[in-house]
């Protein structure tokens, strides 16, 4: 045992030195090896953090929403609407809710108005996102006027910025008054904009559902978790098309190492040549190749992944923003919130060190079973 | 089919480790076929050669088989929030009936992938490599087993479809559902209690004895102590090991303790528990060709150190167990 | 001490242009001589060394050595064999570049997995004994040609063999360093070590170091 990590000591020192003397090749391949990390790392990093960001979002929504359909078009619920849906078994809670988009045409940005049921609001006061106290510079106390849409102007006063907790949760909320609401959208006095709905045991919210179509044929229930999972594939497919497309990547790559690998110099060539004829074993010389992939592989890896991380988290993703994000219009600045993932991490090295475990392995066979004798003809 | 990176890498992993298999196929074939160890010939040099590359390649796909078990089950786990009743990766593995027949297959080709390289080891120490033709045929034979365990992953998440209402472990586990899995959940905790260390105690011992003794009896005896002590001890931490964890009394399940909620107690478990079966079922196997005479120093040699090695494991794991039973507050027993 | 009978080696087996560098070669080298083998270019005498060396494998034939059978040996058997019991000096010295001198002598010792710092000690001796001390930490490639060989012969020692076996070692000597080669070569010989070597140098074959000439001719002894 004692003598086997001796060994490989041995084979790690050489493997270091032979790295250092051929410091041009190797960077090279650390380049390019490390920046398929970092575009792959990337990618998942980001749409991994847009995930857990909408599944915050989706969080403190309630299981069912329920909306009225007019024409196929959602429509405004009258009063009196919610009550004829009586009691249902397993609803806790029904209520009404009171919100709407609206566009501000000054810094060209949608913002969602609100009339929160847990939470007082004053007449003529608001509360805003972070978003708004970026784009129009508002702080607690200032004063702010919006057009509505009849074409009167509004005027509130800023009575607190809520906290920046999840941005894409809270960035563009708007929160007032109900009276200021309706006043503000010209809402007629009782109807709402949709009915939320909490079930507490999931098993049921299907029937639920089913029975709320059943008693209301014009509405249209919205289930949470069937928006989670929409949300969850319609990510994971944008992420598995950005991958498909950079297996193509990571195909050039491998073929790249396999060039890199199997025109071993002829200075390389030499040197095994050498090390067989002195007395090391072919297997000697797969571990010694072995250890040279493997610390290529965990830095190209740990670097890679340092500067995706670095690129999503602190950079705001600047390289493919375009791509992937769908809303960039909506939320002019976020940032996202740091995230790393056991199972992102293990996938990613998946992509990469297994292509260019693979793409090398025969190249490395090729050349660590050189004749012995070769060094002794000139 | 939902189209996920760990889906695709996943098969991406299978297909390649069997078409890197299927290619070495042929020299296998000539291996078999042509070799001479008394021959000095081009041709036996060549296929001396070639045996580097198998011994690489495998060793290189047993360690692809490990990791892609491990992110098998962990995807699963991740997939679990897709269906619907599904907690973990029992519910989405659930999902259909390829899930858990691919995760089996995994780990046993995990198991087959150690044992073809202990053999590989023993026979590359001697000096007229009594065992290449076999290696070779066990090789060959494999092969189908990597294109099965491909299909059945393909099966598999191809037949993933978002609306299926699965189960999970609480009623795969629990103790009234009519499966063998939840026969094992239902033992009292004081017979599961006592089986488990029984079972650990035995093969600590046998192993223990082996690695002293490296004679026959021992190491086959030490061979079946460890499966059985594998057998145990899953059965042990389906029965009351996770319950300690979870410090629920109803909670049989395999898989959450692998779960960041429980500070991925699981890998704990499994890592020494996996390690110590592979050695110990192994060196069992290995006693097979401990009287081929060229042999006859190396086995002994080799599988004195495997049981070792799987005592130490078993040892390790038991006082893993240990102690995450005796950190929780959980009380079975009193 | 090594025994060959009856040894035969192809190249290109099988093919078109297959070529037998040895055909039937019995010869028996004597421990703790030194034995040198000479003839014309192409008659086979690297190929020899090779097989002598358990570099190679004969494609018939046996090898023995001190009695034991190694002709039928696998690569991985060969290869440990060669290590303990051979030590190899080039022609062309072939030692690897951008490594120090001591790194270089150490190399043969690595597969051993003896701790390094028993091995620099180790090597230093050496390079002190052939009065390279002050070179150690030199780059090979700034070393002279004299002082290359010098090193590889360390490097062929670190592993403490009782066979020394060397092709063509002065061919790229002049007189005075082929004088000091054949000097380190004597004092070897004298502390019992077997050394094995081919030259076209009369210099060397007809020193008085050398014990025993071996004399081949299209791949056959022809002289002994
Ligand atoms: N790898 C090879 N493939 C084909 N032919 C070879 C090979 N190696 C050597 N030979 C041939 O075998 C013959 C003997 O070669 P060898 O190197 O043993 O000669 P030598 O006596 O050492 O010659 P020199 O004095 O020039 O070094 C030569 O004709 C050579 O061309
Ligand atoms: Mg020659």
């Amino acid at each position: 045992m004692k003598i086997w990590i001796e060994k490989q000591k041995h084979l790690i020192d050489f493997t270091l030195a032979s790295l250092a003397r051929r410091k041009g090749k190797n960077l090279g391949l650390l380049f390019i090896y490390g920046l398929l990390v970092f575009v792959l790392a990337s990618v998942a990093l980001y749409t991994h953090a847009l995930r857990t960001e909408a599944q915050k979002v989706l969080a403190g929504t309630p299981e069912i929403v329920l909306q009225r359909l007019v024409a196929g078009r959602h429509d405004l619920i009258p009063p009196g609407y919610i009550e004829k849906i009586g009691r249902i078994r397993g609803v806790q809670k029904k209520e009404g809710r009171l919100w709407g988009y609206y566009y501000d045409s000054v810094v060209k940005a949608n913002y969602t108005f609100m009339a929160p049921r847990n939470m007082q609001v004053a007449r003529g006061e608001i509360i805003v996102g972070p978003a708004l106290e970026r784009s129009r510079g508002l702080a607690a106390g200032n004063g702010i006027s919006f057009r509505s849409y009849s074409g009167e102007l509004h005027t509130f006063i800023v009575a607190d910025v809520l906290p920046q907790t999840s941005e894409l949760v809270s960035a563009d909320l708007v929160l007032m008054h109900e009276e200021d609401f309706r006043a503000f959208f010209k809402y007629p006095e009782g109807h709402v904009t949709d009915v939320a709905l909490s079930v507490a045991n999931p098993q049921e919210i299907k029937n639920v559902a089913l029975k709320l179509m059943d008693a209301l044929p014009d509405s249209r229930p919205i289930l949470r978790d069937e928006v989670l999972r929409t949300y969850a594939s319609v990510f994971d497919w944008r992420e598995g098309i950005m991958l498909a497309l950079l297996s193509a990547a990571i195909l050039a790559f491998g073929i790249f190492a396999w060039e890199k690998a199997a025109g071993l110099s002829a200075e390389e060539k030499r040197e095994i040549g050498i090390l067989k004829a002195i007395g090391w074993e072919t297997g000697d010389v797969i571990k010694m190749k072995f250890w040279e992939g493997l610390l290529i592989s965990l830095l190209a890896f740990l670097l890679g992944y340092i500067a995706a991380y670095l690129h999503v988290f602190h950079f705001g993703s600047i390289l493919f923003e375009p791509v992937l994000k769908g809303w960039a219009v909506l939320y002019p600045s976020f940032t996202l919130t740091p995230h790393i993932d056991g199972l992102q991490v293990a996938t990613l090295f998946f992509f990469t060190v297994f292509p260019y475990t693979a793409a090398v392995l025969v190249p490395i066979w090729r050349a660590a079973t050189t004749d012995p004798d070769t060094v002794m003809r000139g | 089919m939902i189209f996920q990176p760990a889906i695709i890498a996943l098969l991406l992993a299978a297909s390649l480790s069997l078409l890197m298999l299927i290619i070495a196929s042929p020299f296998a074939m000539q291996v078999i076929r042509h070799w001479d160890i008394t021959s000095g010939s081009e041709r036996q040099l060549k296929l001396e050669r070639l045996t580097y590359l198998f011994s690489t390649l495998v060793a290189f796909v047993c360690l692809v088989q490990i990791l892609s078990a491990l992110l098998f089950v962990f995807n699963a786990d991740k997939m679990s929030v897709m269906f619907v009743g599904a907690m973990c990766a029992v519910g989405a593995l659930n999902v259909n009936e390829f899930g858990f027949p691919a995760l089996y297959l995994q780990l046993a080709l995990f198991f087959l992938a150690t044992l073809w390289l202990a053999i590989n080891h023993a026979d590359s120490q001697a000096r007229d490599y009594p065992l290449v033709k076999l290696k070779y045929a066990l090789l060959l034979a494999a092969i189908p087993l990597f294109a099965l365990s491909l299909g059945l992953q393909l099966q598999y998440f191809l037949g993933l479809k978002a609306d299926v209402i699965t189960s999970c472990c609480g009623s795969l586990f629990s103790s009234d559902a009519p499966t063998l899995a939840s026969e094992v959940s239902a033992l009292e905790p004081k017979p599961a209690l006592l089986m488990f260390y029984g079972s650990l105690i035995v093969a600590i011992t046998l192993s223990g004895w082996h690695w002293r003794d490296k004679g026959n009896l021992s190491g086959y005896a030490s061979g079946l102590g460890a499966l059985a002590a594998f057998v145990a001890s899953i059965a042990g931490i389906l029965a009351f090991v996770s319950l300690y964890i979870y410090e629920h009394p109803h909670h049989h399940c395999p898989f959450c303790i692998l779960k960041p909620e429980y500070d991925y107690q699981g890998y704990w478990l499994y890592l020494p528990l996996f390690a110590a079966a592979a050695a110990g079922m192994s060196a069992g196997v290995l006693r097979v060709f401990a009287n081929r005479p060229s042999l006859a120093q190396v086995v002994p040699a080799l599988t004195g150190r495997l049981a070792g090695i799987a005592a130490i494991s078993y040892v390790l794991f038991a006082l893993i167990a240990s102690l995450m039973i005796w950190q929780s507050n959980l009380i079975l027993l009193d | 001490m090594l025994e060959l009978t009856q040894i035969r080696k192809a190249f290109n087996q099988g093919k078109h242009n297959e070529y037998w560098a040895l055909a039937g070669i019995d010869l028996a080298i004597p421990e703790k001589q030194v034995t040198a083998l000479r003839g014309p270019s192409g008659s086979g005498k690297t190929t020899l060394l090779t097989i002598l060396g358990c570099l190679a494998r004969p494609t018939e034939g046996r090898v023995r050595l001190k009695g034991e059978d190694i002709s039928g040996l696998p690569e991985r058997f060969l290869t440990e064999i060669r290590r303990q019991t051979f030590g190899f000096i080039f022609q062309q010295f072939n030692l690897i570049r951008g490594l120090s001198a001591i790194e270089n002598v150490v190399l043969p010792a690595y597969p051993t997995g003896r701790p390094r710092k028993e091995l620099l000690e180790k090597a230093e001796a050496l390079l002190a004994d052939v009065n390279l001390g002050h070179r150690r930490e030199a780059k090979v490639e700034w070393l002279s040609g004299g002082e290359q060989q010098r090193v590889a012969i360390c490097r062929a020692l670190i592993n403490d063999p009782e066979v020394l076996i060397a092709d063509e070692p002065t061919a790229n000597l002049d007189t005075r360093l082929a004088g000091e080669f054949l000097g380190i070569l004597e004092g070897l010989a004298d502390k019992g070590r077997t050394i094995i070597l081919t030259s076209h140098d009369p210099m060397v074959v007809e020193s008085e170091i050398v014990n025993f000439i071996v004399t081949l001719r299209d791949g056959k002894i022809v002289e002994q």
